[in-house]
């Protein structure tokens, strides 16, 4: 049974179709990336996975358990983190604290315990700055632990959030375009450490346009155009499918460009 | 699993924030004792009743101000959970019950001394309901109406809850004026004193007024360690991470409906336990605190306070309903409050307290960064 599978998932805005009866599965232990021009519906069929948006028609099932609809903090709970597009760290607490936020729905201290300092609560408290703290030590991040996040410059806030996501003790991870905005050496190193979350056994769903980093690290890949999947592969297939690369270059370009592969 | 198990946490940031609340605390209190002994010099102790008037109410504004600062949510009808504990108390302990004393239940309440027996101000005997049933009971109907109304209220994103309490607070005070049970315009007098034993009573006797005095402190302090270890908690963290990001706060996990909820009850029964330690302190309660007005004084001194400041909202509320209450400001005491609240948010938005504050921030920065530079070291 495949961790994530998403079967003839629809939603519209209006008129505009922007996921239309998508379906793929992502299995235990994989990279998997979903590619596509800008208003492919990559980012709206994110949502629908995450929760943010509900899906019209369709399922989404997570370790075998139907998740369509459900809120996003259910599924958070059920082990599907997720990025954002543009950063959404919180910018008014610590760097720390917003790693810590992660864990949330890992632990269970409640109005009374936090105010009145029980025991259980304090040791808790400390596990949860313990392990944010390694989590932010894991994307390199260790040394501002006590910065305000809003310190933190684009591609900092891009890792905070990745161990923040991490926090949550993921089965699946999901990155919305995490490399926008990196440079070319950063972009180096969130390769390296997607491969490095895969090996701790996190599955790894990701959208993004970054085609070398896509093509390094992926182990399969999903195209999507105008929301609709128009073709599904390993690297290598995709890379020279012809409906995809009508899509990226224009089908005039279809022979140019198998030249000069070649 | 492997990758997290990297450098133990150092507990100095749980360690600066204990250590800050600490010094806060002795601060209060000096401050407090100190208030007590200088008006004592000067031969002004009488002053007390209103700095103790001024405590209670302290105590809304803070709790209001947990909400407003952490979670991001306004609240216009605390005069009205204040009124509803205030009014609760008063109607429960004045009321004359011995009608039903004939009944079973009547005689188990008795029993339990659930009613109690008590000379009203005539001096007839009266079967009255106790003040700590009183206040349980308070705390309950507080706690439900704040659910009802905070629940739809809350489940959207926005400014839902101000204009649902806003019209609550206005529908509370009409009640409160019409009805025959709640003394319409005149209010309830004659609420007995919240005895503890022989020596602890929460009453307006001027025998009583220092020892009030340092109750009032008491709780208002309680109140204040217990909110700020709550903000420093991981409820907290998911407040500030819901005032910040709501939809990322949710996708972390936060069920942030229901945190928004529980933070607006909490807040609501600190309104409502204001209410029902003033009503016993004063003897009594009017309509006039159920106000709109009064909602929006609330709102004002927490936001003076600078509305993540606990200790800045306390500080300055219980200065300025200080001075109202001691009619300072004479008639123009809406105009005055008004005028020195604009005074404060326009020239210091984050509280007169911030400056302050930011003495002691540069100073713990430095700390900060030399952590920071040895952990890049090693």
């Amino acid at each position: 049974m495949a961790l994530l599978e998403v079967q003839n998932v629809r939603r519209a805005f209006g008129g505009v179709v922007a996921v239309d009866q998508v379906s793929f599965s992502v299995e235990a232990g994989q990279i998997k990336a979903i590619i596509g021009p800008n208003g492919a519906g990559k980012t709206s069929l994110f949502n629908l996975i995450s929760g943010l948006l509900k899906p019209e028609s369709g399922r989404v099932r997570f370790k075998g358990r139907e998740i369509g609809g459900r809120k996003p903090y259910q599924i958070a709970q059920a082990g599907l983190a997720r990025t954002f597009q543009n950063p959404s760290l919180f910018l008014q607490i610590s760097v720390l604290e917003n790693v810590m936020v992660g864990q949330h729905c890992r632990t269970r201290s409640e109005f009374a315990g936090c105010s009145l300092r029980t025991p259980g609560q304090r040791r808790e408290e400390r596990a949860m700055r313990d392990s944010a703290l390694s989590r932010l030590d894991f994307v390199g991040l260790a040394g501002h632990a006590a910065a305000p996040a809003g310190a933190l410059a684009f591609g900092q806030r891009r890792m905070v959030e990745l161990a923040r996501a991490l926090a949550t003790e993921p089965d699946l991870l999901l990155l919305d375009e995490p490399a926008s905005g990196l440079n070319m050496r950063e972009t180096d190193g969130l390769g390296q450490l997607i491969e490095k979350i895969r090996d701790t056994g996190i599955t790894v769903l990701l959208v993004e346009h970054d085609m070398s980093l896509v093509m390094d690290i992926s182990d399969e890949i999903l195209v999507l155009d105008n929301g609709a999947t128009i073709a599904e592969g390993s690297p290598q297939a995709i890379q020279n499918d012809p409906n995809v690369i009508a899509v990226y270059l224009g089908s005039d370009f279809k022979h140019a460009s198998t030249s000069q592969e070649s | 699993m492997a990758f997290w198990a990297g450098p133990r946490a150092k507990a100095s940031g749980n360690f600066s924030v204990r250590l800050r609340t600490a010094i806060e605390i002795v601060a209060l209190i000096v401050a407090l004792v100190a208030a007590q002994l200088v008006l004592r010099a000067l031969d002004k102790e009488y002053c007390l009743t209103q700095l103790t008037m001024a405590i209670y109410y302290a105590i809304v504004v803070i709790g209001l101000c947990f909400i407003m600062g952490y979670a991001g949510q306004v609240s216009l009808g605390h005069g009205a959970f204040f009124a509803i504990g205030g009014y609760t108390t008063a109607v429960l302990t004045t009321s004359d019950f011995s009608r039903f004393e004939a009944a079973a239940w009547g005689r188990l309440l008795k029993h339990l001394r659930v009613l109690v027996v008590r000379q009203d101000m005539y001096g007839a005997d009266v079967l009255s309901a106790a003040p700590w049933a009183a206040f349980a009971l308070a705390m309950a109907a507080t706690l439900v109406i704040a659910a009802l109304i905070g629940y739809p209220a809350l489940r959207l994103k926005g400014h839902y809850l101000t204009m649902a309490t806003l019209g609550f607070g206005l529908i509370v005070y009409k009640i409160i004026l019409g009805s025959t049970i709640t003394g319409t315009t005149d209010g309830i007098v004659g609420v007995p004193a919240w005895s503890f034993g022989n020596f602890v009573a929460i009453s307006g006797k001027s025998a009583g007024r220092v020892h009030n005095y340092y109750i009032a402190s008491s709780i208002a302090l309680l109140v204040l360690v217990l909110l700020r270890n709550l903000v420093h908690s991981r409820v907290g963290r998911a407040l500030r991470a819901i005032h910040d990001h709501e939809t990322a706060a949710n996708a972390m996990g936060i069920n942030t409906a229901r945190y928004k909820l529980k933070a607006f009850v909490a807040s609501a029964l600190l309104a409502a336990l204001a209410g029902v330690l003033l009503t016993h302190y004063t003897g009594g309660v009017n309509p006039s605190e159920a106000s709109a007005m009064k909602s929006v004084r609330y709102v004002a001194l927490a936001t003076a306070g600078g509305s993540t400041s606990l200790w800045g909202a306390a500080a300055v509320s219980i200065v300025l309903n200080f001075l109202s209450l001691r009619g300072w400001f004479g008639s123009y005491d809406n105009a005055v409050f008004g005028a020195l609240l604009i005074t404060i948010v326009s020239l210091a938005p984050e509280g007169p307290l911030k400056p302050l504050g930011q003495v002691l921030r540069r100073f713990r920065r430095r700390g900060g960064e030399d952590a920071r530079s040895n952990d890049g070291a090693s």
